[in-house]
Formats: structure tokens, C-alpha cells, sequence
């Protein structure tokens, strides 16, 4: 019988990496607002719901054909990409020149819309996906590694590696750097920055498409999970460094490992005390991020 | 940014009344109109929080009211007239909601699953001087106000507790073996605080035969839950003690098959483990916890009827304690209005303080209600799932299984 | 003074304003509870809308963490009333103080470390999520068990301990209401108010001319502040029970800030215009919907939220502007 507090180091191994994989899944997720807010800059307060609304797309698949998410992460990335790209184009570019309150209210608005019409449709009970491997897990040494969520973390690093590609090898990647770097600049060169946006927002969409499809695999769906995701976001967002992709990646990790710890060391219920501390002492100290460059 | 403000704003100028305060008036105004002669039909408010975060349960408390009407009906009650509305999770707009349904003459108001909402609920009844009966909310403090005019058929959370333990020591007799040690995880909201500060109250008054090594609390909107568990496993603890939600319960189960751990019970002092969502999530792994719950009492008669009524409107769906108890809620109140033979909201709960109906369907003599319009008789049940369906294992009064003990490990279910 | 605070007010501008508070200060003779319910919730609104619109509409600085007032005003004065048996007239300046400070604390950092626009709104809302878990844990109130004032009879109002009926917190909010809007009006044609103007029109151009921003940009903060805090006690005494993850949640903090954006930021009516309509479409929604038979939950809140976004998208800068622009008022530049 042991007391609470002496806790074998296989304890904190196997957590610390459990909160690297769920981290990088979030990551993935806090990409995408990344991508929107830094070439954008909306403040994407809808961006938790559009993550459930992937999570659905995932569920419903799962349950009439019967295919894994993991599959289905490019074709959900592709439905949200659409998504994203005609809500920017339509809804959202009147506002990129209005204050943020504005913009705000917009999508604070969007988020209402989104989770009342998921409660609407699925009703209120959780829903998820369960693979046949969903609780399946590897021994490697002492650690036990929990098998989706392993999944689910290299598909993380796949997709933010193709996202980092195309930013930095493709043409249309670099135009859209430049929009971000230098607005004026951009219009100048004679880009045409209202499609770049609405395709920046499609991109920052797709990731929460493909982040969506690895957390159904990880853990159920219910209509109001919205603005958890949402805050989740901005803090690994502004922890890692706007506008760094490796930084939303990296401020995922820390923050799921740091979160994963608090929760071990101190008590679960407390773990986001520490978020939250970490995200004042970064906006006081460091606002750019721990991996972003001064602006 | 740009921000282009009026010039002139800031004076005092013509102001006309609104769009919004007129729609507010066609809205509103109604005329006040509890209605105060012999009615035919009792009037009845049913509030639950239909949407936001607490939909589900909401809803399926609803289930429960549809189902009432017939079968009240079937036991020569008088007709109800159900006004439903939804609390939107809100304590807000359950106030609002409750002030509307009395203007719109409810002579009775029965709601809301929530404390804080049940809260709200009830000062506006206490105001109005409208009965109110609560059909689910564990709060002590409810009863404590001095209400005249609102009525609790649900335990608080110290009796929830103090027969869990009583239950528990008769399954450990029954099955003849009991935990030494065990690690209580809770989720942190309102219930289950309040349990973890009743078990500081109450554990101690019946010699359990196991300790409580460790206490872990997690945020009730977490989605990830492996280091709770992971904290519960390193205690090498017997049992899981557990007061969690239905979703909790889904992400914890799964974690234990994960991390390989299958403690020797699994004891939960609240809702989740036991709910259909989880037995056909988790199918075979949903054997086995016990959950020591307000439950009905699968040998009354009335339990039966309402079983069947259930399944003929909802297939599929178990009876359960939200069902249940909302149906007594209105069992009371048409009860009352048989007894009264008026709609008289002051003789209603003079009616409702007189309840005496043993044909129910919660465990224990029946329903009354003390003084402080609590119903102190209820006991609780301990059920087990048991192939995708729940059996009564404790009191013996209300049983109708053996327990399986211990709990079988989880990788050993094929 | 009071000459130059009444000059630009036109003598029908002012009358029409008096008849409105006739018809708001008997209005309990001809309404019902209901209504009087819905009035409270729209004058909650447009006190708190106002409050917020002090810090943000004025002073130009976004706070999504406005519940934290809430909180710590509605938590000072049930706990000095149920455990000392402190009036809440009394526990209001402990109220004020405590949520002056803390607004202080939040702003001195902010500016000190020069956090603006949407960093700032975030650094709000990690200070409320901080407060809302850490009174989640505080035993002493009841953790997220919740705590639950004592709630004493109903037959008689009693004003100073604040325990009574509807009518009483009508008009006690009514009241907040009036003085807030009277309040943002001194305040604004004073001298504090032109510094806050010219630092919202352009900060860098404040400074350059002399003017301490740092110090206007604080006091706004700890203004609005205070004036929140006093909401939270209304609040407390208003629903005699207390959930951390109610009082302090983000979802608090977004829905008391609709309303002046929608009514229009930096106006002195916005906030109140945006209460009035946003409260009556919610409750004319789910009347609507009732009546027409649509039991379906979830259903209001999607037509809610479809109103919110045309109504923002077509009239940016919120209704009150339009209105006015609508009704010729606009007539004299100032």
C-alpha cells in the first residue's frame, strides 16, 4: 500500500509521454489557429467548435462505413477545408479591417450556431469511435503506451510536416508567408490577398479536420466540447509563438506534458492552474512565444 | 485598428423606446393568472435543462414525463397538462423559465436535475407560494431554507452516502470478502464535492473495513484522463471508489483495460457507470461496477409497470434513476391533486406535505415527506451491470441478483 | 457643474429620457412577475454591459475575463453576509476594493509589460479561468459544491440585508442602471473622459502629446472594475447561490459583453439598447417557438446566434449608431 507521493519513476515516464502524444494531437489542432490568426488575424473564437464538428464528421463515418479516422483524416481535412475557405471568403473578410470585438461577436456567433445545430442533430449523448485497436497498448521497457494515442501522435507529426512543406516549397505557401509578413507589401507585388486568406483559413480549417479525426479516436465528442478546444488553443498557441508552426507543435507538447505533471505532482483537478500560470508568465515575459520571433 | 466612433454619442439625446423592450412587452405581459377554481386538469411546469451542457440528462428526465402520462392514466390519477420547458443549463433562465410557466398559470412546477437551478426554481415557487417538487437534486442545503411550499423526493447527498456504506457492508458479508484499502476518485463539480465532503461526515460512522488511501479529484471537462488513473493504479489500492459523470466513466474504464490495472470493484456513489451509453459503448467491458445509486425497487409492482411503459415508447433504453424519479415527481403531484380536489397551489402543498403512496417505484416505505419537505425514507440500491442489463444486488428488500465478486479483470473478458 | 452636463441635451431629448424612467419606475403596477424577471435580467445586462464598456469602449481595452469582478463581488459580500452577518451595503466596499485591485494588478502588468489587443483579452481570460479553478478547489466556500446564501422569508423586503421580493431588486437594479449611465456620463465630459478619447483614437499620438496613458489606461481598468464588482453582489443576492464554474466562466464573460457590442461600444445608450434587444429576442424567441409547437432544444439558441451574426455583419458598429443615424439625431457636430 503505497501513500500518495511516492510514486515510482515509471509513473512519471508514462505520463510525460502519454502528454507528448495528446499534446501533439492539440498541437495539430492549435496549428491551425495558428495559421489563421497569424496570416489572418482573426481570432478564430469559433475554432474549438469547428474541431467538434470535425470530431463528428469522424464519428458518423466510422459508424456507417465502418473506416478508421485515421483513414478519413484527408477527406474530413478536404469537407473543413471547403468549410473554412467559404466561411472566410463570405462570412468573415468584411471583418478583417473591423476591430476584434468585432470580429469576436462574429464568431462567437458562429460558435452558437455550430454547437446548437450538433446538439440539434446528435443530440446530446457522447459519442465515439472505437477501433478495434482502441485499447490496445504497447510495453516497450517500463512504458505502457497507450496505442491510439500513439497513432494519433504520428499522424500529428506527418501532417504538421506536410503543412511545414508546403509553406516553405510551394509557391502558393510563400505567397501566402508574404501576406502574413507584409500586408502592403503583399498587395503591391499585385497578390490577390482575399483568396490567400480564404485559402489560409481552408488550410488552418484542414488541420482541425485532421486534428478532429485523431480525437475521435482518443476520446468522445459531445456538443459543447467547443470552447475547452478553443482556449486550449489560443494558450498552446501563444505559449509556442504565433505565426511558428514547430511552435504550436512544441507549445502542445509542453503544454500536455506540463498539464500531464501538474495533474500527477499536485492534484488532476488543478492542472489547469498551471496552464493558465504558464500562459501569464509567456504574455508578460515572452509574447512571442517560446519558439516565435519578435514581430 | 480603426475605430470610428459617433461624435455626439456621448450627449443625451432623443431616445425612442426600443425594438427590443417592445418585443420584451408582447413577450411578456401577460395577465397574472394562477387560476384559482376547479379545474379538471392540474397544470403542471416541468423544468430540465433540455439544452447546453447538462442536455442529456435533461433529456432523458424527459423520457420519464412522456412515459407519466399514460401510466398515471392506467392508476385512475387525474389528467395532468405538461407545460415543458428547458433551463438551457442556466440558472438564469431557469428562474425566467419558472416565473413564465406561473404566469402562465403552472399550479405546480417540478424540475430541475440541477442544485443551482433547483435553487432558483425554488425561491421563485417559495415567492409565488407554488408547490414545488424536486425531482432530482442532491444539495442538502435545499431543504434546509425553511420552504414551505417545496418538496425534495430524491436523498441528499449524505444519504446517498450513508447507504452506499451500509450497502457495501452487505455485499462484502454476501460476498463474503472486502477491500483493505481503496483510492476514491471524484469528479470536481458540484456533486461530486459534495459527496467527497459527505464521506468525511459519514465513512467514519460505519467502520468500513477498507481505508481510503488516496482522494483524486479531476476536472469534470477533462477529456484525457490516463494520469488519474495512472495515480489510482500507483496506489495498489483493492477498489476504485468513483463519483463520476457518464462521460468520465466511459474515458476511465478504458484507461484501466490501457494501463492494465482491474482493481477488485469498482464502487460508484454516482451516476455514469451504469447508464446506457456505457453499456453499449463499452459491451463486455461494461461488466461488473456496482453503483450505489437512488434506484427503483425492481420488485414493486409499479417498478414493472413503468419498465414496460418505458420500453413500448423507448426500446433499448434501461429504466433508470432519471426516469424514475421524475415520474414520482408527477406521481406526487397528481396524487396531491386527487387528495385536494382543487388547484389551489396552497392546498396543493398542503396535499403534497400529507403524501403518503406506498405503490411507487423508489426503494423504501414509500413517498412522504418531513417537515422540511424532505423524503428521509428513501434508500438507495447498489445495482451491477450485468451483460449489458442492471441487476439489484443490495438492500435484499429490493434485490433481485447475487453479486459477482470480484470484479472480473479485464483481460480476461475475451 | 450640472449646467455643462446638461448643455447639447435637447429639451424633447430630455423629455423623452424622463418619460422612459416613468414608464421603468411603474412599471411593476402593470407587469407581472415574468416580465419583472426579464426587466432585472435586461438592467443586469445593461449595468454590466456599461461597466465593461467603460474599459473597453472608452479606454479601448478588449477584457474577456469580465466575470472575475463578477466573482470576487459576489463571493465577498455571501461571505461576509453568511458567515459575519455583514450587510451587503457594507460588504460592497470590501467588494469594490478587492476587485479594484485585482483590476489594477491585471492592468499594471498589461500595460506595464505592454500586452495589448487580443494578448491582453487572452491574459483576461487566463485570470479568470485561474480564479474560477482556484475557487473551485477553496473549501471554505464551498469548492464547486456551490454556496448557498441563507435565504430568509419572502413577505417582507428588507433592503438592507437584501433578502426580499422581485420588486425590491427591480428597483434596486433599475437604480444601478441609471447611476451607471449618469456615472459614464459625468465621466465622460470630464477631463479623465477627453484623455481616454484621445488615447482610443490613437495612443501613440496620446503620449506624444503629454498624456500619462499608462495611468487613464489603469484607472479605466479599476473603474470598470470596481463597478462590476458591484453586478457580482447583485448577483449573489439576487440567486442566493454561488458555483465557481457559473459565477467565473468564460461563458459569463462572453454573454455580458454581447450586449454592448451589439448596442453599440463607446456609446452611452449602446449597452443599454443592446441589453433591451438581445434579452427580448431570447425571451421572444423561446415564446415564439413554444407557440409554435417546436419542441426542440437547441432550436432558440441557433436562431439566437443567426440574429447575432446578421445583426453584426449588416451594423458593425453596433445598433445604437444606426438608430440614432436613422432618426436624424445626428443633427448638430460636436
Amino acid at each position: 500500500m503505497r501513500r500518495g507521493g511516492i510514486v515510482s519513476t515509471d509513473i512519471y515516464l508514462n505520463v510525460a509521454v502519454s502528454g507528448v502524444l495528446t499534446g501533439l494531437v492539440y498541437g495539430l489542432m492549435a496549428l491551425g489557429l495558428s495559421v489563421i490568426f497569424g496570416v489572418v488575424r482573426v481570432v478564430n473564437f469559433a475554432h474549438g467548435e469547428m474541431t467538434t464538428v470535425a470530431m463528428y464528421f469522424a464519428v458518423v463515418l466510422f459508424a456507417t462505413l465502418g473506416l478508421d479516422p485515421l483513414l478519413m483524416m484527408v477527406p474530413i481535412a478536404g469537407v473543413l477545408f471547403v468549410f473554412g475557405y467559404a466561411m472566410q471568403r463570405w462570412l468573415i473578410n468584411p471583418f478583417i479591417s473591423r476591430p476584434e470585438h468585432s470580429q469576436f461577436i462574429l464568431l462567437v456567433a458562429v460558435a452558437i450556431i455550430l454547437a446548437n445545430g450538433l446538439l440539434i442533430v446528435f443530440g446530446p449523448d457522447a459519442r465515439s469511435v472505437q477501433t478495434s485497436y482502441a485499447f490496445d497498448s504497447f510495453k516497450i521497457g517500463p512504458l505502457i503506451v497507450d496505442a491510439t494515442k500513439a497513432f494519433a501522435g504520428l499522424a500529428a507529426i506527418a501532417v504538421a510536416a506536410a503543412l511545414f512543406a508546403f509553406f516553405r516549397f510551394t509557391r502558393l505557401g510563400t505567397a501566402i508567408r508574404a501576406c502574413a509578413d507584409n500586408y502592403t507589401g503583399a498587395q503591391v507585388i499585385g497578390l490577390n490577398v482575399p483568396r490567400l486568406y480564404a485559402l489560409t483559413f481552408g488550410l488552418g480549417a484542414a488541420c482541425v479536420g485532421a486534428a478532429g479525426a485523431m480525437l475521435a479516436l482518443v476520446t468522445d465528442v459531445t456538443p459543447p466540447l467547443g470552447p475547452s478546444f478553443t482556449l486550449l488553443a489560443f494558450v498552446i498557441v501563444i505559449v509556442g509563438g504565433l505565426g511558428s508552426m514547430s511552435g504550436a507543435l512544441a507549445g502542445g507538447i509542453l503544454i500536455g506534458v506540463i498539464a500531464a505533471l501538474a495533474g500527477l505532482f499536485y492534484t488532476p483537478s488543478a492542472k489547469g492552474m498551471f496552464v493558465f500560470a504558464i500562459l501569464v508568465l509567456v504574455l508578460l515575459f515572452r509574447p512571442q512565444g517560446i519558439f516565435g520571433r519578435r514581430a | 485598428m480603426n475605430r470610428n466612433l459617433h461624435s455626439g454619442d456621448n450627449r443625451i439625446t432623443r431616445r425612442t423606446v426600443t425594438a427590443g423592450l417592445g418585443a420584451s412587452v408582447v413577450a411578456g405581459i401577460a395577465p397574472f393568472n394562477i387560476v384559482r377554481a376547479q379545474d379538471a386538469t392540474l397544470k403542471v411546469g416541468v423544468l430540465l435543462p433540455r439544452s447546453g451542457a447538462q442536455a442529456g440528462i435533461g433529456q432523458d428526465c424527459q423520457r420519464g414525463v412522456d412515459i407519466a402520462a399514460g401510466l398515471l392514466k392506467e392508476l385512475g390519477m387525474p389528467p395532468l397538462q405538461i407545460m415543458n420547458g428547458d433551463t438551457e443549463t442556466s440558472v438564469e433562465v431557469a428562474r425566467s423559465r419558472a416565473e413564465k410557466m406561473i404566469s402562465d398559470g403552472a399550479q405546480v412546477l417540478v424540475g430541475a436535475f440541477d442544485s443551482g437551478q433547483s435553487t432558483a426554481i425554488a425561491q421563485v415557487a417559495e415567492q409565488k407560494g407554488i408547490p414545488y417538487v424536486i425531482n432530482i437534486a442532491a444539495a442538502p442545503q435545499i431543504t434546509e431554507q425553511g420552504y414551505k411550499f417545496v418538496f425534495r423526493n430524491f436523498p441528499t447527498a449524505g444519504m446517498i452516502l450513508a447507504d452506499a456504506f451500509a450497502n457495501q457492508k452487505e455485499i462484502f458479508e454476501a460476498a463474503g470478502a472486502a477491500p483493505k484499502t481503496a483510492v476514491f476518485m471524484h469528479v470536481n463539480d458540484t456533486f461530486g464535492t459534495a459527496m467527497k465532503g459527505g464521506i468525511g461526515a459519514v465513512m467514519p460512522k460505519f467502520n468500513m473495513p477498507y481505508n481510503l488511501v488516496e482522494t483524486i479529484a479531476y476536472d469534470p471537462t477533462s477529456r484525457d484522463l490516463s494520469v488519474e488513473v495512472a495515480k489510482a493504479k500507483a496506489t495498489g489500492a483493492d477498489a476504485l471508489l468513483m463519483v463520476s459523470r457518464l462521460n468520465d466513466a466511459i474515458l476511465i474504464t478504458r484507461e484501466l483495460v490501457k494501463q492494465r490495472w482491474s482493481p477488485m470493484a469498482i464502487l460508484s456513489m454516482g451516476p455514469g457507470w451504469y447508464e446506457d451509453q456505457y453499456l453499449k459503448t463499452l459491451g463486455k467491458l461494461s461488466d461488473g461496477p456496482l453503483s450505489f445509486v437512488p434506484w427503483y425497487d425492481p420488485n414493486k409492482p409499479m417498478s414493472k409497470k413503468l419498465d414496460e411503459a418505458l420500453a413500448k415508447a423507448h426500446p433499448g433504453v434501461n429504466l433508470n434513476t432519471n426516469h424514475v424519479y421524475t415520474f414520482e415527481a408527477l406521481l406526487v403531484a397528481a396524487d396531491a391533486f386527487k387528495r385536494a380536489r382543487s388547484t389551489d397551489p396552497k392546498a396543493l402543498a398542503d396535499a403534497i406535505r400529507q403524501t403518503n403512496i406506498t405503490d411507487n417505484v423508489s426503494p423504501g416505505p414509500g413517498i412522504q415527506f418531513n417537515e422540511k419537505g424532505q423524503n428521509d425514507k428513501l434508500k438507495d440500491s447498489a445495482i451491477q451491470n450485468r451483460g449489458g442489463k442492471l441487476v439489484t444486488v443490495a438492500p435484499k428488500v429490493a434485490a433481485n441478483a447475487k453479486v459477482e465478486w470480484p470484479m472480473t479483470p479485464y483481460d480476461k473478458r475475451g | 457643474m450640472i449646467a455643462r452636463l446638461a448643455e447639447n441635451v435637447s429639451l424633447r431629448a430630455a423629455i423623452a429620457l424622463v418619460l422612459l424612467l416613468l414608464a421603468l419606475f411603474v412599471a411593476p403596477w402593470f407587469a407581472n412577475d415574468y416580465l419583472l424577471t426579464v426587466l432585472i435580467l435586461i438592467f443586469y445586462f445593461a449595468y454590466t454591459g456599461q461597466a465593461w464598456n467603460i474599459m473597453m469602449g472608452f479606454a479601448g481595452q478588449l477584457s474577456l475575463g469580465h466575470a472575475i469582478y463578477i466573482g470576487l463581488g459576489a463571493y465577498t459580500t455571501a461571505v461576509l453576509f453568511s458567515f459575519f452577518g455583514v450587510s451587503p451595503w457594507v460588504g460592497s466596499f470590501a467588494a469594490i476594493l478587492l476587485a479594484a485591485l485585482w483590476g489594477a494588478m491585471i492592468g499594471f502588468l498589461a500595460f506595464r509589460f505592454r500586452v495589448g489587443g487580443v494578448y491582453f483579452a487572452i491574459l483576461t481570460i487566463a485570470f479568470a479561468e485561474f480564479a474560477r479553478i482556484g475557487f473551485d478547489h477553496l473549501s471554505y466556500v464551498g469548492g464547486s459544491a456551490g454556496f448557498f446564501l441563507p435565504v430568509a422569508n419572502y413577505t417582507q423586503s428588507d433592503l438592507w440585508t437584501l433578502r426580499g421580493k422581485p420588486i425590491m431588486f427591480y428597483y434596486l437594479s433599475l437604480g444601478m442602471t441609471v447611476a451607471a449611465v449618469v456615472l459614464c456620463h459625468i465621466m465622460v465630459r470630464s477631463r479623465l473622459g477627453y484623455f481616454w478619447k484621445a488615447i482610443r483614437e490613437d495612443e501613440e499620438a496620446a503620449r506624444a502629446v503629454g498624456i500619462n496613458t499608462f495611468r487613464y489606461k489603469l484607472i479605466a481598468v479599476v473603474i470598470s472594475a470596481a463597478m462590476t464588482s458591484l453586478a457580482g453582489v447583485f448577483f449573489a443576492f439576487y440567486y442566493n447561490n454561488l458555483f465557481p464554474e457559473e459565477v467565473f466562466s468564460i461563458n459569463r464573460s462572453i454573454e455580458l459583453i454581447l450586449a454592448p457590442i451589439f448596442g453599440g461600444l463607446g456609446t452611452l445608450f449602446g449597452p443599454i439598447l443592446g441589453a433591451f434587444m438581445l434579452t427580448g429576442l431570447a425571451e421572444t424567441l423561446t415564446t415564439t417557438l413554444a407557440a409554435l409547437g417546436v419542441d426542440v432544444p437547441g432550436a432558440k439558441q441557433v436562431f439566437y446566434g443567426i440574429c447575432l451574426l446578421l445583426v453584426i455583419t449588416v451594423l458593425p458598429e453596433g445598433v445604437w449608431p444606426w438608430l440614432y443615424r436613422r432618426l436624424g439625431l445626428a443633427g448638430r457636430s460636436e
